[in-house]
């Protein structure tokens, strides 16, 4: 059964205003109403449509309002933020957490609501030596996360699991994505990988599995329109190792040796250039890769861009232009070739 | 003219490789008949002129600057692998340690199975030698996917190295995962017991885990194939263990070998003892019942049957050995 009113958090920024976009696009789906604490810039308002923006905090009692009045059945909670924009920390944490709570008491108190779709990620399984390869979703993480995006985000599942219990009729999806990627979305890995230079733990070099952008849009509102419950991994096929997308990018690897990890983190902390929290620094020690077996299955989706696809797409889209070209790297081939052919 | 000097990849005729390329050198383009010590396991690359190998590797290495390769979710790089470290391998293996296979054909060709082997050495050299001797003499040529302690991923370098060469963490789950997709899974039950116990229990099995590996291969339906390294307990005579300085680097042991450490470098060079590694008949697990993986009894059962098995197979190896160096 299509829902009828849809409220979409976090629809100032890319996912959030995307998918509110697509769903405008849906005949099915009668209202759908965008929440956040500020206005869309006018390109995003545009594509959106037929969704009214409601400029509300949910931290604030006001939501449930919101909820109760314009009778939503459907509430698609994607405005968890990763730490790459803000660098206050403790600010973020309470938009996640303390948002997540006051949403959940918000659509508990409201008879209408009857689905929930809240936007994870794969960060909750953390990322160390002792990891398995890849992660299903009954696995939990080796060492639970002590701070950051992981944290919060093991936090708000925990949140949510506990509203599931407290209100068994209504259904929730759990989708956890694992890096989003693709020309347009601004995430702490597109920027990572826009450094001309990469810092990199010297000795280390993570599995990366990343999703694109597009699937990701469609996993959203694949589990909007229609009604799956469950926690799902979602991630694209197959992986790249890190060395290897700094090279498909055409970038240069600045391997950093683990002790000098903190002095260099902090300097591009303080430049805003990347995320390089503790948390940030395992994850690109080790990696993270998850089976989505359960998505194909019984999610019914199967992302139509593998990680490499995607990532090529993300380095092709940002117009990013390698410091290594592969021009060059030819000519350098098939000049050594040519040396090699007069020699003989 | 292309096809006129051959110059044999395999280190087995490395002479006759340098006198072909000096003659070649000297404009001297009279063909020479491919030595047939080199060509043991035929394919082209025994065949080709120094032009293409030069043209292979020069594509290979533009492959690599622009990371136009695969790798598989445990992070497997074949390409690498193939191309760089098993030929850095294959020395040692022919030259060093002159390694003998018995039994290859206990492998199985295609399907998933379980190598189970006894772990000596000191650093684990009798796993890469392993690998080597499954990928170039088998006749399936298999690629072992090793499960490797914590500890080993955990390490700089060494870790990277382990992920790529297509080891991946013991754990239950990764070990199914690779048995349920039909490779050659290898695994050392005794661990770091093992491979760092001192010289004179050499060729004494360790305990063998909590046999969490025969309860993958149940689960998976995969025989196990039992193998036993003869060789791999000399090459660093294990005197002593300070623990100490192990505790301080937070390593398992800290082994004093005749050379080590007091020479340094010198120390890391292995004896070069003669090796044989035998592959058994492979026990077969898929005719046990539905859930006899959580059968404990059975799992202990089959884990001695095993571990007894490897004991017996050493005994007899060391009983026909002659020599520690000359076999």
């Amino acid at each position: 059964m299509a829902p009828n009113v849809v409220l979409v958090t976090g629809v100032s920024r890319f996912v959030g205003g995307s998918l509110a976009a697509r769903l405008t696009a849906n005949p099915a789906v009668e209202r759908i109403i965008g929440v956040d604490t500020v206005p869309p810039h006018r390109e995003l308002l545009r594509r959106m449509g037929r969704t009214e923006f409601v400029r509300a905090d949910i931290r604030n009692p006001l939501i449930s309002k919101v909820i109760t009045n314009s009778k939503v059945d459907t509430v698609v909670h994607v405005s968890m933020g990763d730490h790459s924009n803000s660098g206050n920390r403790s600010v973020l944490k309470e938009m996640n957490v303390l948002g997540t709570m006051q949403l959940l008491a918000a659509c508990q108190k409201s008879p209408t609501v009857r689905r929930m779709v809240v936007k994870s990620t794969s960060a909750v399984y953390g990322a160390s030596p002792r990891d398995p390869a890849m992660f299903t979703e009954d696995m939990g993480p080796k060492d639970l996360p002590f701070s950051g995006y992981a944290r919060d985000a093991a936090e708000v599942e925990g949140y949510v699991r506990g509203f599931g219990r407290r209100r068994p009729d209504v259904d929730i999806t759990i989708l956890r994505f694992t890096n989003l990627i693709g020309p347009r979305i601004d995430t702490v890995l597109t920027r990572y990988f826009a450094l001309p230079v990469i810092p990199t733990v010297l000795g280390y070099d993570a599995r990366l599995q990343m999703l694109h952008a597009e699937d990701a849009l469609e996993v959203l509102e694949k589990a909007t329109v229609e009604n799956i419950p469950g926690i799902y991994n979602v991630g694209g096929d197959g992986i790249l190792m890190l060395s290897q997308a700094i090279r498909r990018a055409g970038r240069v690897a600045m391997p950093v040796p683990s002790l000098a990890i903190s002095p260099v983190s902090s300097f591009f902390r303080s430049a805003r250039l990347v995320d390089s929290s503790p948390e940030q620094v395992r994850f690109l020690n080790f990696g993270r890769v998850v089976d989505t077996t359960r998505l194909r299955e019984q999610f019914g989706f199967t992302p139509g861009w593998t990680t490499r696809q995607a990532f090529d797409d993300f380095v092709r889209g940002r117009d990013l232009r390698p410091v290594v070209a592969p021009d060059h790297v030819a000519a350098v081939e098939r000049g050594i070739a040519g040396a090699v052919a007069r020699l003989r | 003219m292309a096809d006129a000097r051959v110059i044999p990849l395999y280190p087995g005729s490395g002479n006759v490789a340098r006198q072909t390329g000096r003659s070649g050198s000297g404009g001297d383009s009279s063909s020479r008949p491919y030595d047939a010590t080199a060509s043991d396991e035929g394919s082209g690359e025994g065949r080709m002129s120094w032009d293409e190998t030069v043209a292979e590797a020069l594509a290979f290495a533009r492959r690599r600057v622009l990371g136009d390769y695969e790798v598989d979710e445990f992070g497997f790089d074949a390409e690498l692998t193939d191309h760089l470290l098993l030929p850095s391998l294959r020395p040692f293996y022919e030259k060093w340690f002159r390694v003998e296979t018995i039994g290859l054909h206990n492998v199985p060709a295609e399907s998933g199975a379980l190598v189970v082997a006894n772990h000596s050495g000191t650093l684990p050299w009798d796993a890469l030698m392993t690998t080597v001797a499954l990928r170039d003499h088998h006749p399936a040529s298999r690629q072992l996917r090793m499960l490797g302690a914590d500890l080993v991923f955990r390490m700089p370098v060494v870790g990277a190295l382990a992920r790529k060469s297509g080891q991946t963490l013991a754990c239950n789950p990764d070990a199914e995962r690779l048995l349920g997709g039909g490779e050659l899974v290898g695994v050392w039950p005794e661990g770091f017991k093992g491979i760092g116990k001192p010289f004179r229990d050499r060729y004494k099995l360790q305990r063998f885990g909590r046999g969490g590996f025969v309860s993958a291969a149940i689960r998976a339906g995969v025989p196990i194939v039992p193998c036993s390294i003869v060789g791999a307990e000399e090459i660093y005579p294990n005197l002593a263990d300070i623990k100490p300085i192990a505790r301080l680097l937070g390593l398992p042991y800290f082994p004093v070998t005749p050379l080590f450490p007091h020479f340094g470098p010198l120390g890391t060079v292995p004896l070069p003892s003669k090796w044989y590694i035998e592959f058994g008949e492979p026990i077969d697990t898929s005719s046990n019942p539905e859930g006899a993986e959580n059968d404990p009894m059975l799992v202990f059962n089959l884990s001695d049957q095993v571990r007894e098995t490897i004991q017996e197979t050493l005994y007899r190896l060391l009983a026909q050995r002659r020599n520690v160096f000359l076999g």
